[in-house]
């Protein structure tokens, strides 16, 4: 029998009881959603009107000749309203949680991307918005910060654990918990108990929609790969849905190699054999990076977007019949393509996304000219000047080795 | 007896008394380890029916602060699963008798291997299992290992539970129901829910296993109301409470344990 919770063996629905019954209120609510026509018209219409949809797709032409291999194009949902994919989510989960008729949405933000999505969404629809995020990650995403506050939601710090995405997600479930009946949790990527992975990229699809639609008109044929950062990996599955059934199109998930495999410090849970395996982690059954007696470990990543211990269940799967394929960038690499992205094309990228620069970047050399390479630039860099500012100024110049003059013996 | 057997008998026992069963929950490696397994000897003497024994996580979801701080400090002091089920055989060679569940999260009984932890459980001297975020629907292999090992699954319903899923849960469930209070996480609570007992009553009629409830309970008199209801109180959050505050802490958690059995023999049922 097929398990409608899971992918294969992904997924599922390990929460607390008193969650089971909400989880089957939004599967319901969300079924129902899908199959009316209003509900649909008045999320396109959000994303039209007020997002700013479709996102541009850019040839980054200086870039793509520096690198002597395929054309690199940028789906540009760093352009969305609020800088980021994260809003096509936001607003449709928003607009689900009016449907049920609840007042109230929390969030978890580990950038703060989603974090400022979710305040935009309740803002719009007179929504009541809390959202949790870690003290680590307040401090290296202060502005976001200040935006959600004035955006009208409230900022909840969490001190717990790491002080990071994890810890805020433990929170934001914690509060759910406490206050299901009137509040809706807005999660913010695809992984989370079933129905969450499915509705998240469900939402996230109008990138892939869009991006299949756009190359197809640009260059008369499909992009030989697909690259998106891979944190939960929301933007990811909303790209790679359209051309799952597309078996030329190689799908690359890039993760966080932090301080590189070796060290420890990283959130690539697909790259560590000896910490990320099979687990449970926020409901949801997939790779998770944990220790030998099962605890959950601890992260890093320059990045607070993709500083998290567990995977969506969905890229598990597809890793594990081989359609798409992962791999990681390291802090000093993403920061690296981060520069070699703003000063060949003008763009300030989100560290998030610079990691699918970084792929590209390795990648596109391999290519004859005349193939593509689309690349999912998720969101814009804003938000990072500090970090970025922070490291460059310790750092000086990245070298061509991409390793800091601290990691060099 | 197998486990099975014990935790009915116990149920029956105590029913036949007149009086509900008293069943403390307290974390393994709370302040450290061997004070622990001192405490956990204290509340068997001082009128613990059954004892639910805390296996400590890093991303305990569905606690809330006192126990989070109890199973932080646990993992600071190196307790791991394995550490756990040689507690429990510790306390078996002391010559413990009180029936004893496990109550932890998932990911590291999964980690462990399910059929091997079940086994280790049972050969420890465990009667039962508790996993708060395991719902029915996901403990199909975990039940048949326990069905094996004769090792009780108990199941937990919330008060956003509803009927139907209700007599589901209860038919799955083994040795007793576990019934959370409240919506929300475990903590000691000033007062219990508004319309606690309303939902106990209606779950009396769902079903004949023994119910127990947790969650919130920490006062003799709120555990005494209770305990006219159903047939078990557990009592968690509170317990450590007083276990962190104390000077003595072996000593408090004893005459802490004491006040509540006692409150629970003054309500004798009619």
């Amino acid at each position: 029998m097929i398990d409608r919770t899971k992918f294969g063996t992904f997924g599922g629905q390990y929460v607390p009881e008193v969650l089971m019954p909400a989880l089957n209120e939004l599967e319901e609510a969300y079924r129902q959603a899908m199959e009316d026509v209003d509900f649909q018209k008045e999320f396109d219409d959000l994303l039209r009107t007020y997002v700013g949809r479709p996102t541009p797709l850019s040839y980054a032409k200086r870039l793509s000749h520096s690198l002597g291999g395929a054309k690199i194009y940028l789906k540009r949902e760093d352009l969305a309203h609020s800088g980021a994919h994260k809003i096509n989510n936001a607003l449709g989960q928003a607009l689900l949680a009016k449907r049920m008729g609840k007042t109230r949405v929390i969030a978890e933000t580990g950038a703060g991307q989603h974090g400022v999505a979710t305040a935009t969404a309740a803002a719009l629809l007179g929504l009541e918005c809390v959202i949790y995020m870690g003290e680590v990650d307040m401090e290296r995403q202060k502005p976001n910060v200040l935006r959600m506050e004035l955006l009208g939601a409230k900022v909840q710090p969490v001190s717990s654990g790491s002080k990071t995405l994890k810890d805020a997600i433990n929170e934001a479930i914690r509060d759910w918990v406490t206050h299901v009946r009137h509040t809706h949790y807005l999660l913010g990527s695809a992984l989370g108990p079933y129905p969450y992975p499915q509705i998240v990229r469900d939402f996230q699809s109008v990138i892939g929609r869009e991006a299949r639609q756009q190359i197809l008109e640009r260059e008369g044929k499909l992009p030989s790969a697909v690259i998106a950062c891979v944190g939960g990996g929301s933007n990811a599955i909303g790209i790679f849905s359209a051309f799952l059934s597309d078996q030329t199109v190689r799908l690359i998930g890039v993760e966080a190699g932090g301080n590189g495999i070796e060290s420890g410090y990283h959130a690539a849970r697909f790259a560590d054999p000896r910490k990320g395996r099979l687990g449970v982690l926020h409901g949801t059954m997939t790779y998770v990076l944990q220790d030998e007696d099962g605890q959950i470990a601890e992260t890093h990543s320059i990045s607070a977007g993709l500083d998290y211990p567990a995977v969506g269940p969905q890229h598990a799967y597809l890793r594990s019949i081989a359609r798409a394929e992962y791999t990681f960038a390291t802090d000093a690499e993403a920061l690296q393509a981060f520069q070699v992205l703003a000063k060949s094309e003008g763009i300030l990228a989100a560290l998030e996304s610079a990691h699918a620069i970084a792929e590209a970047l390795k990648q596109a050399p391999s290519y004859p000219t005349d193939q593509v390479i689309l690349v999912n630039l998720s969101g814009r860099g804003d938000k990072d000047l500090d970090t970025v500012m922070q490291v460059l100024s310790q750092t000086a110049v990245i070298s061509k080795d991409g390793k800091k003059p601290d990691e060099r013996s | 007896m197998n486990a099975l057997e014990l935790i009915q008998h116990t149920f029956q026992l105590t029913r036949a008394t007149g009086r509900a069963a008293l069943m403390p929950y307290f974390t393994i490696g709370y302040p450290d380890l061997p004070t622990s397994f001192e405490i956990v000897g204290k509340l068997a003497e001082s009128g613990a029916d059954l004892i639910e024994l805390g296996i400590p996580f890093s991303d305990p979801l569905a606690d809330g602060p006192t126990i989070q701080h109890s199973t932080q400090t646990a993992l600071k002091n190196g307790v791991t699963l394995q550490t756990c089920l040689r507690f429990v055989q510790d306390l078996r060679q002391g010559g413990l008798t009180t029936p004893i569940f496990l109550m932890g999260y998932y990911n590291p009984i999964f980690n462990y291997g399910e059929e091997r932890f079940v086994q280790a459980a049972s050969e420890s001297g465990v009667q039962g299992l508790i996993i708060p975020d395991l719902p029915p629907e996901e403990a199909d292999e975990l039940r048949q290992h326990c069905r094996k090992h004769h090792l009780a699954l108990v199941h937990l319903i919330a008060p956003t539970t509803p009927v139907t899923r209700i007599q589901r849960i209860a038919a799955l469930s083994q040795g007793f129901l576990y019934v959370v209070s409240v919506t929300g996480v475990t903590g000691a609570r000033k007062s219990l829910p508004p319309h606690l007992f309303e939902f106990l009553h209606e779950v009396r009629q769902l079903t004949n296993i023994p119910l127990a409830v947790g969650f919130g309970v920490s006062t003799p008199e709120q555990a005494a109301s209770l305990g006219q209801v159903v047939d078990g109180v557990i009592v968690g959050s509170a317990l450590i409470e007083v276990v962190r505050q104390a000077e003595q802490p072996v000593q408090a958690a004893g005459t802490y344990l004491s006040q509540l059995r006692a409150a629970l023999e003054d309500r004798v049922r009619e």
